[in-house]
């Protein structure tokens, strides 16, 4: 069950990976975005695939192979996403049939996609699968994944320790850098009991809110998102200074969450910062000019994220 | 599909937070009580609970000597660089004579399979197992001899995962309700940098702060409010995914009214769907609570099991006025 065919986690220059879309874009906008990703972004790595609702998934599923072609064809590496709360049995199916694709990088967001990848097939491990400790990362290695992308909340030291695990294991360790943080996922669909609906008759009302649609709380802060079925935070993170602490520990990859604002230019931004030509300042400065509308948070790490997060500033 | 007779006798799983507890839950009829170790290593690591390993033993003791079985959760998921404390948390349960260890890290259930082989593994709520193909995984690979189920999924659901899955399931049948997928959830953590998976808590009382402002009590969790009550009525304690916010133009309870599980009247809906085991939520309640509770439960089964139907009534009280719901197991909560 050993896949020994682990990429080599020691690399001159960092991975930069443009995450899942995880909000329900239409599918000319979605077409739109990884076209320009293709043509424009200095970006390694890009995630395709739904993540977060498979009542989302026909409706990009003809135009898939296309943005997989194209962004094949720009150089970056493709990676397709599996569900991240499979039940029901197109689902499952839908796992099923990721699983047995060939020629593609997989990201799984749950166990599900393990009892049916063949032995041997390499995975990558997306930060919504539990990586606590260097049982669990040690695991995976064995059982085939080449990139562990680390869960949101780990505190500072456990990444110190579990990158330095990794870059031992031979296998990427990642994490997420820019975006909303997906905090918490559900059957409940919150985008149709917001607006009064029930999940299987939910009108695809999460459309409407490219970014996911605010929670304040009653004193008017922002708070929380909701997108369907997950929650996330208000705040976007945008890690500054920390990405030279992150470096230094040995964290290979770094992951931008796309969000309704200019991509390219979060990737260029980005790239500077991981080549040290910004520190986090400057970075913030020009976070400002993307056309972002969310306030800037810090990462979870910092232990200290909701005093510091934008996720306090009223609105 | 009526065939009384295959009726599986479902076992009742029952809370214990203190030694007095274990043995309240053994007297009021549990057929296995489930507690833990007093550190971060169980998901209710409140303060004055749990058990140290002589406690345990007596308990086990006491358990077996009537006829009980006793599970030890150790349904953390380990911090990195600390992994040996939840290591030794697992030999100590086996050394006290646990019946099984209830587990949800996957490195820990690895380490378990290969040094404590003949120990029973049953899989936590917190590994958020919810389809056949993932518990398939989960008892393939490491022998999982039961799958406590996430509160997501609707009877049928679950009618369909035993049909098709080669080991026990347990589900909720009362007590708190979580609205997330357990174990997938970092919404503590965002409000308080505590979270069920790292610390074994939710919510935790530590970071609540009530404020009068004006008319109104303000509870908040860490820096945020969750709920703002006017004078004079009863304050919800601030559990993050109950509070009452603003989204979409509207005021309300965007993710859950403040209600707790209640799934009594579907005991015989559950046990046809060939549930093994109905676990009840509360290691953090009292003994009272834990008696009258695990009482209804005994009542309520053993009805069912000769045929009589389950009073109506049976667990109104027990909700401590609180509302309650049968959540996701109607497929209607969705």
């Amino acid at each position: 069950m050993t896949d020994m065919t682990n990429t080599p986690a020691t690399r001159s220059t960092p991975t930069l990976v443009m995450g899942p879309v995880l909000f329900n874009w239409a599918p000319e906008r979605l077409s739109d975005f990884y076209a320009r990703i293709a043509d424009e972004a200095d970006v390694d790595r890009v995630h395709v695939g739904e993540v977060v609702c498979s009542k989302r998934e026909p409706f990009f599923a003809d135009r898939l192979p296309e943005a997989i072609e194209r962004l094949t064809r720009a150089g970056k590496t493709v990676v397709v996403d599996a569900l991240a709360l499979p039940t029901l049995k197109r689902e499952r199916q839908s796992v099923a049939a990721l699983a047995g694709l060939d020629g593609v990088e997989i990201e799984i967001n749950d166990m599900t996609p393990l009892a049916l990848l063949p032995a041997g097939r390499r995975f990558a491990v997306s930060p919504l699968v539990n990586v606590y400790d260097e049982g669990t990362l040690g695991w995976f290695a064995a059982r085939g994944a080449w990139s562990v992308a680390l869960p949101y909340e780990l505190p500072t030291a456990s990444i110190e320790r579990l990158a330095a695990e990794g870059a031992r294991l031979g296998i990427e360790t990642q994490l997420h850098v820019f975006g909303r943080v997906p905090l918490a996922i559900s059957g409940r669909c919150y985008h149709a009991r917001v607006h009064g609906l029930a999940k299987d008759s939910c009108q695809f009302v999460c459309n409407q809110d490219p970014d996911g649609l605010e929670v304040d709380t009653l004193d008017g802060e922002g708070f929380l998102a909701v997108n369907g079925v997950q929650t996330l935070s208000d705040a976007c993170t945008a890690a500054g200074d920390e990405i030279a602490t992150l470096l230094g520990f040995g964290v290979g990859a770094f992951r931008l969450s796309p969000q309704s604002c200019d991509m390219v230019a979060v990737a260029a931004i980005y790239r500077a910062l991981l080549a040290g030509s910004f520190d986090g300042a400057e970075a913030r400065a020009r976070l400002g000019a993307v056309g972002l509308a969310l306030p800037l948070g810090v990462p979870m790490m910092s232990g200290s994220w909701p005093a510091t997060a934008g996720a306090a500033s009223p609105r | 599909m009526n065939a009384p007779l295959t009726k599986i006798r479902p076992e009742l799983v029952c809370p214990a937070g203190t030694p007095a507890a274990l043995r309240t839950a053994v007297e009021a009829g549990a057929d296995a009580i489930y507690c833990g170790f007093r550190d971060e290593t169980n998901a209710r690591n409140f303060p004055g609970l749990n058990f140290d390993q002589r406690e345990l033993e007596e308990g086990i003791r006491f358990a077996h000597q009537r006829g009980a079985k006793v599970l030890v959760a150790i349904n953390t998921f380990p911090q990195a660089g600390r992994t040996p404390l939840w290591h030794e948390a697992v030999a100590k349960a086996e050394g006290a004579g646990a019946d099984a260890v209830i587990l949800a890290d996957l490195g820990l259930v690895a380490h378990t399979t290969e040094k404590h082989p003949t120990l029973r593994r049953h899989l936590s709520v917190q590994a958020a197992a919810a389809n056949p193909d993932a518990i398939r995984f989960w008892v393939e690979t490491f022998g999982i001899r039961r799958v406590v189920l996430p509160r997501v999924l609707s009877v049928p659901e679950i009618a369909a995962i035993n049909a098709e899955v080669a080991c026990e399931t347990e589900v909720f049948v009362f007590g708190g309700l979580c609205v997330m997928a357990e174990g997938r959830c970092s919404l503590s953590s965002h409000a308080t940098g505590k979270s069920p998976n790292m610390t074994g808590v939710c919510s935790p009382p530590s970071h609540v702060v009530y404020a009068q402002d004006g008319d109104e009590l303000v509870a908040k969790l860490g820096a945020y409010t969750i709920d703002r009550t006017p004078k004079g009525e009863a304050a919800p304690y601030p559990t993050l995914c109950k509070g009452r916010f603003s989204a979409g133009g509207t005021i309300g309870h965007v993710f859950e009214d403040p209600v707790s599980l209640d799934a009594v009247q579907l005991i015989p809906a559950l046990v046809e769907a060939g549930v093994t085991a109905f676990k009840i939520e509360g290691r953090q309640r009292s003994r009272a609570y834990t008696q009258a509770v695990v009482a209804a439960f005994r009542k309520a089964v053993d009805d069912h099991m000769a045929g009589r139907p389950i009073a109506a009534d049976m667990t109104r009280r027990l909700a401590e006025g609180q509302t309650t719901t049968a959540g996701a197991y109607k497929k209607t909560w969705r």
